[in-house]
């Protein structure tokens, strides 16, 4: 394996996954750099994309009006970024921002979801793979809502 | 002469344990808004006072009462006791209010230990989240002094807000990168945070490790704890290599007054430091 496929076909995500569906991947997979700053994707916009981070820090943010853009959590080298492309109707539910540079791999959502319809056991070995992210990530945001270090006087 | 001493073979304090000693606050540092280190000698100036990474003291406030209170200092310097905590309760709020030269009671030390001798050769990860980091210090001062006879070594740390970071200058962000891996995440951000935002538990999957050859050590509100064994246990760390640190009401320190028995185990004399497994069946327990 070489060049831009060698970055990323060995992520867990798609550990397992057929040769023909890892093609499906290949055929959409391009590099996208972003500086400091730079948005990623916008809320309310189609989700035609889904990441992996190469190198940098992507926040994830919600834009809330007299108070400006909050940040709920970063995404990481090694991560996923965006679920929205799974779930109709296909719009991102956030902001995201690169807060250093960024260097990502974007896939192009469409296609795979196309993909779908005539392979849907490559839907489905996908979503077993996506829905532990988004359930980590409900998790974590659970947490964060408990305010765990709240200690009562 | 402290009436207590270390037998360093087993980690336990002989000797009256119920009697302070009196030692004086040689230093007082504010941390954060409402977290102080305390920095002790004892009376005569001379008493060295040992302990092994993990174990508690009970300081005692003259005429206002007793808390238990983490060791965070360097087990190595045994000339003085450090403690830090949260002003959180009548005696941590009284001593918070201590200036330099003040009198102060110090039973122990008391309680298990970190396993940082079991732990050598292995990948070390420490998962930790506001006050909890000031439990393991000590065990960072000894896998630092100690740095060869452990693998990949890694901090994963948790705070409220950038404020209630812990030790920053020091473990977090020091101006020389020490020889371990320190990964720091806040749940909310503020102006200016250019770190990471999240859970702790969120580090763990990404954390440089082998799981199957590391030795996990974990203190922070219990919660974080409960998802943070299982992001471990997922990862690959054997269960029977995760170590937890648990808080209970402690009044005597030695097993006697039943206070923070915990099932079968009481937390004072049987912990605070328990390996995982042994605690398991009670970790989830409500009302416990």
């Amino acid at each position: 394996m070489t060049g831009l496929k060698a970055d990323w076909a060995s992520h867990p995500i798609f550990e397992g996954l057929a040769p023909d569906c890892i093609e499906i991947f290949a055929r959409t997979a391009k590099v996208e750099e972003f500086e400091p700053r730079d948005l990623i994707f916008h809320e309310g916009e189609e989700a035609d994309r889904f990441y992996l981070v190469l190198e940098g820090t992507v926040v994830i943010q919600i834009f809330v009006n007299e108070r400006g853009p909050v940040n709920i959590e970063t995404v990481g080298c090694g991560e996923v970024l965006g679920w929205s492309w799974l779930v109709e109707p296909y719009r991102w539910h956030f902001d995201a921002q690169a807060t250093v540079p960024t260097k990502l791999i974007a896939f192009n959502a469409r296609r795979v979801r196309e993909s779908f319809e005539s392979r849907p056991d490559f839907g489905f070995a996908l979503m077993k793979r996506f829905l532990p992210v988004i359930v980590q990530r409900l998790q974590a945001t659970r947490l964060q809502l408990l305010d765990v270090y709240d200690v009562p006087s | 002469m402290s009436p207590l001493e270390l037998d360093h073979s087993t980690g336990v304090a002989t000797g009256d344990p119920m009697l302070p000693d009196w030692y004086t606050v040689e230093r007082v540092r504010r941390e954060n808004h409402d977290t102080f280190t305390l920095e002790l000698r004892a009376r005569d100036g001379e008493t060295h006072f040992a302990f092994l990474p993990g174990q508690f003291n009970m300081l005692y406030v003259f005429g206002v009462g007793e808390a238990p209170i983490s060791i965070s200092g360097n087990p190595a310097a045994t000339d003085r006791v450090v403690h830090t905590t949260r002003a959180v309760g009548t005696v941590t709020r009284a001593m918070w209010r201590f200036k330099r030269g003040d009198a102060i009671g110090v039973r122990g030390p008391f309680g298990t230990h970190w396993p940082v001798e079991q732990a050598e050769g292995r990948d070390l990860v420490l998962v930790t989240g506001g006050i909890g980091l000031a439990p393991l210090r000590p065990v960072i001062y000894h896998v630092l002094a100690h740095r060869q006879a452990y693998g990949r070594v890694v901090l994963l740390y948790g705070a409220r807000t950038p404020d209630d970071l812990l030790y920053d200058e020091e473990l977090l962000f020091p101006p020389q990168p020490l020889s371990i891996d320190v990964d720091v995440t806040v749940d909310r951000a503020v102006a200016g945070w250019r770190g990471r935002i999240g859970v702790v538990t969120s580090l763990i999957s990404r954390a440089p490790i082998h799981p199957d050859n590391a030795v996990a050590m974990l203190c922070g509100p219990e919660v974080m704890m409960r998802f943070a064994v299982q992001a471990l246990m997922t990862r690959g760390v054997p269960v029977d290599r995760i170590y937890v640190s648990l808080e209970r009401n402690m009044k005597c320190g030695v097993g006697f007054c039943g206070h923070c028995q915990y099932g079968p185990a009481f937390i004072c004399r049987d912990g605070p430091v328990f390996r995982f497994d042994a605690i398991e069946r009670f970790f989830g327990v409500r009302e416990i």
